[in-house]
């Protein structure tokens, strides 16, 4: 393959080259940086969002360096302060989260698990990197501007995200702005992408019902995305033109400081509907990848099937539906008309049902299995037990009247870490560990891995069980300081302290995460084509790491469902999903 | 692992338990929303529990050891319509009483007294109806100075109502209140979280919750929607009093009308400059 000859400039190609020749990439800029192979983009996507993540993780430690010992740092004032969660939550939730589920893993595997050389657009598919990226350099940007990034809160509630009190109010909020439009715009044409591959490129034999979990949680995620995305869009602009043109769409008539401003008739409350009828489904665009993902590293380090996979699909589906029907459980006590709650609370109820039977059927995997604790496997079950808790508590949360003494809380703070920070996050671990040997032929430390995993499931979950309590309280989140509120008793700051601590062990293992991954590179144990002797096609190509369009001359035919583990009569206690029969010597005899 | 995660089923009930950290005793009618959120506790704990318990036991049980072979199991439509059903009587355990409860939440009582109060960035001022028993008519254009809550100078039923700014809310025990909640300037948030019931007050709008007060004594009050860089330091305070307490308070206050007119309105103005000056 690589030394096929191209003629001179403009003469066409050699007529006897393979299709699959004519699109290989021919110099070390086209395949390692604007590269159109979906592999290397996820992993472009994937160290990006590392490495803003770490920024976050950063700003974690400086947020609970002054919840824990307050005064301590000096440089931490309530405006930076302000800035610091804001920074912190955007960054994890939107360009950490979002883009290393989608961006990282949907791009590596969408095409490796099922069967097709690439993704279908492969030329937008890089533009959705390189907008990512910028998206992500103008929200660095803005931590070096004349008054900083915004301090808004994540949530950018107008007015005050776009009034003088709000730091960052100069620069700050319109960087912000213009950032999270640019990411959307990234996303959708990586979207689009990711929506038609599955749709038009799959392996003969690859039936939708016959697709691994993890592809049909990225697949509904972002489904998910492309139609949630837009709202938050609109209210992106819509802000902007109000900071930038005195447009009020948000904006009623306001006196701040004493000075009555220009705006007059907006409605902050429709902001309020169209960030939430984005971040609900936000919520889900990062757990139905987690959800499938999961289900892979049971079912693979279990070597047993995943217990009812066809509910397992509907349920993905049916949550996915639900989720834009409940948005309005964040503004319980928003002010908005409150018989809307009897509706929210009772469409957010009911999405408990297919999320339980998730929970059921991981856990039904188990049964009878044959486990494997491996490093995946012991971030899977960690995730059971984190989402499990977080998925709990946002019962107390949904049952309105419940959410009325409790939001805004640190609750809230509790609960939206566990369900959508740790757990997600331990998914990524998980999955990291899991592809990494196809990824670069080299397995991760072993011991190093351990190290890491305990450090940050224990830690995880003592730094944010606890936290529930202190919400249940009443001690408010988002607040610089705690002094002088009469209901908090003096405990309570000891309980701070031993949180920060804990989370600065939990940052300090991630560092350790991260040697590992850069060490593995080049000193890990060679891997060889399939070390978790799993069924899912990316397991199966003929080289590892994987290269450009997969799967050499002929694509696989598949014919089984992906979980075919620990099946009676099979030579193996796996059967691959482009295997015809169930032992080797039967598959070799019938082709 | 199992161990794990048997220490962490067993160790978060006995943090529940045992540990010092738990709501704030109940001065309000609420204690149906307590109630509501204690059977959410008991659910979610047997199944918390009783998930985690089982993944402990499955990953000991089926650990891998050599020569064992898994189970070959697709699905079972028995266990799963199982349960379902069980989930689904769990979230009706708990939906049932939280919506009952939120339908008293939404309906106000008809005597319930009217009061309001404004948010500004970072300060709170009340206001509680005259003589006439009802409140004034408002509006931002009026605000300024001298009238930090635009109360309109020409509607008679604004001119008697009690103005309190900068100081402490009263209210007297056991008679139910209609909170109404207006902002000037962003969305802010008014929770006295002994009172369970908290609300955002938005700008341009009117909102409101109402509540009981049932045992007297001085609650603080906090801000609880961002707010801006002071967002933390919105603090506040409600008293609530034996009825001849909440008397004597009350014919200490000032009216709208004298306010305005008096010392006092204009000593108020030149103190708000003074603080923004800062
Ligand atoms: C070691 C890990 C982490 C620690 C110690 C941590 C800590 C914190 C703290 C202390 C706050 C501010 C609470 C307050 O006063 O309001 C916060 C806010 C937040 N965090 Fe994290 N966090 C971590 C990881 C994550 C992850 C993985 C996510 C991804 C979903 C996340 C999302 C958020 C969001 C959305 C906010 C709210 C920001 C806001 O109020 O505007 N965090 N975090
Ligand atoms: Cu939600
Ligand atoms: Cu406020």
């Amino acid at each position: 393959m690589a030394d096929a000859q191209f003629g001179a400039a403009g003469a066409l190609p050699r007529a006897d080259l393979d299709d699959v020749e004519l699109y290989h990439p021919h110099s070390w800029l086209t395949k390692y940086v604007f590269s159109q192979d979906a592999k290397i983009i996820a992993v472009q996507y994937s160290c990006t969002a590392l490495a803003i993540g770490l920024v976050a993780l950063v700003l974690s430690w400086l947020v609970r360096l002054q919840l824990g010992f307050p005064g301590v740092a000096s440089f931490i004032g309530p405006k930076e302060y302000y800035q610091f969660i804001t920074m912190h939550g955007m960054i994890m939730v939107i360009y950490l989260l979002t883009a290393l589920f989608l961006g990282g893993f949907g791009n590596y595997l969408i095409p490796l698990m099922l069967g097709a050389r690439d993704m279908v657009f492969p030329y937008v598919n890089m533009l959705s990197y390189w907008i990512y990226l910028l998206a992500v350099l103008v929200l660095v940007a803005s931590f070096f501007v004349p008054g900083g990034p915004t301090g808004a809160g994540w949530t950018l509630y107008p007015p005050q995200a776009i009034l003088a009190g709000t730091p960052g109010q100069e620069w700050g909020i319109v960087l912000m702005l213009v950032s999270l439009i640019l990411f959307i715009i990234g996303f959708t044409m990586g979207g689009v992408n990711y929506v038609v591959t599955v749709l038009q490129a799959r392996a003969p034999g690859m039936t939708l019902m016959r697709m691994p979990l993890t592809i049909w949680g990225i697949f509904t995620a972002t489904v998910l995305a492309l139609l949630a995305f837009p709202a938050l869009f609109v209210g992106a602009v819509m802000m902007l033109l109000d900071r930038l043109l005195g447009t009020s769409f948000f904006m009623p008539a306001i006196v701040e400081a004493g000075q009555r401003l220009a705006y007059g008739g907006g409605s902050p409350i429709l902001f309020q509907h169209l960030f939430w009828f984005f971040g609900h489904p936000e919520v889900y665009i990062v757990a139905l990848p987690a959800f499938g993902i999961v289900s892979d590293l049971i079912s693979t380090h279990a070597r047993k099937n995943i217990f009812g996979y066809r509910m397992m699909v509907w349920a993905i589906v049916a949550i996915g539906a639900l989720s834009f029907v409940v948005w309005a459980h964040h503004m319980y006590v928003s002010g908005m008309n409150p018989y809307f709650g009897f509706f929210f609370a009772t469409t957010t109820l009911v999405i408990a049902i297919p999320t339980a039977i998730k929970v059921y059927n991981w856990v039904l995997t188990l049964w009878r299995g044959d486990i494997h604790l491996t490093l995946p496997m012991l971030f899977a079950l960690a995730f059971i037990v984190t989402f499990l808790n977080g998925g709990l508590t946002g019962l107390f949360l949904g049952n309105v009247v419940v959410d009325v003494p409790l939001s805004d809380t640190l609750f809230v703070v509790a609960h939206f870490h566990m369900v959508m920070g740790v757990a997600p996050i331990l998914v990524i671990f998980g999955g990291l560990y899991h592809w990494y040997p196809k990824v670069t032929g080299r397995m991760l430390d072993e011991r190093l891995g351990q190290l890491h995993f305990w450090a940050t499931f224990l830690g995880a979950y003592a730094i944010f069980f606890p936290m529930h309590y202190l919400g249940l309280m009443g001690v408010p989140r988002r607040y610089f300081d705690i002094e002088g509120l009469g209901f908090v008793t003096p405990s309570v700051a000891t309980l701070n302290a031993f949180i920060s601590i804990v989370a600065f062990l939990v940052g300090a293992a991630q560092i350790v995460f991260l040697v590992n991954l850069a060490r593995s590179r080049t000193h890990g144990a060679p891997a060889g084509g399939n070390p978790w002797r799993a069924t899912t096609l990316e397991w199966q190509t003929p080289e590892t790491p994987p290269a450009h369009g997969n799967w050499g001359r002929t694509l696989p035919v598949v014919y089984r469902w992906p979980y075919d583990y620990s099946v009676p009569g099979a030579d193996r206690d796996f059967v691959p999903q482009n295997q015809p029969g169930l032992t080797r010597a039967e598959a070799g005899a019938a082709s | 692992m199992a161990l794990v995660l048997v220490l962490i089923a067993l160790g978060s009930i006995a943090f529940h338990l045992l540990s010092p950290w738990w709501w704030t005793p109940i001065a309000s009618n609420w204690d149906y929303i307590d109630t509501t959120l204690i059977i959410t506790f008991w659910i979610t704990g047997i199944a918390f529990a009783a998930i985690v318990l089982f993944v402990a036991y499955c990953v000991f049980r089926f650990r891998h050891r050599p020569g064992q072979q898994a189970a070959y199991e697709p699905e079972s439509r028995r266990l799963e319509a199982w349960l379902i059903g069980l989930t689904a009587l769990g979230v009706a355990a708990m939906l049932a009483p939280g919506l009952i409860v939120w339908g008293q939440f939404v309906r106000v009582p008809s005597h319930a007294t009217e009061i309001e109060i404004v948010a500004q960035q970072w300060r709170w001022s009340f206001r509680l109806p005259g003589a006439d028993k009802r409140l004034g008519a408002a509006d931002i254009r009026h605000v300024s100075d001298e009238n930090p809550l635009g109360l309109d100078p020409q509607d008679a039923a604004a001119r008697d109502d009690v103005v309190v700014d900068g100081g402490d809310l009263h209210l007297p025990v056991g008679h139910p209140v209609k909170v109404l909640l207006r902002s000037i300037d962003v969305v802010h948030n008014f929770y006295v979280p002994e009172f369970r019931a908290k609300m955002d007050m938005i700008p341009g709008m009117i909102t409101y919750f109402w509540f009981t007060p049932t045992r007297t004594g001085a609650f603080d009050a906090l801000c609880n929607e961002v707010c801006g860089v002071s967002h933390y330091a919105m603090r506040g305070r409600v008293v609530v009093d034996a009825e001849p307490e909440y008397r004597t308070w009350l014919d200490q206050q000032k009216t709208f009308a004298q306010l305005a007119s008096g010392p006092a309105g204009i000593r108020h103005a030149a103190r708000l400059r003074a603080d923004r000056g800062r």
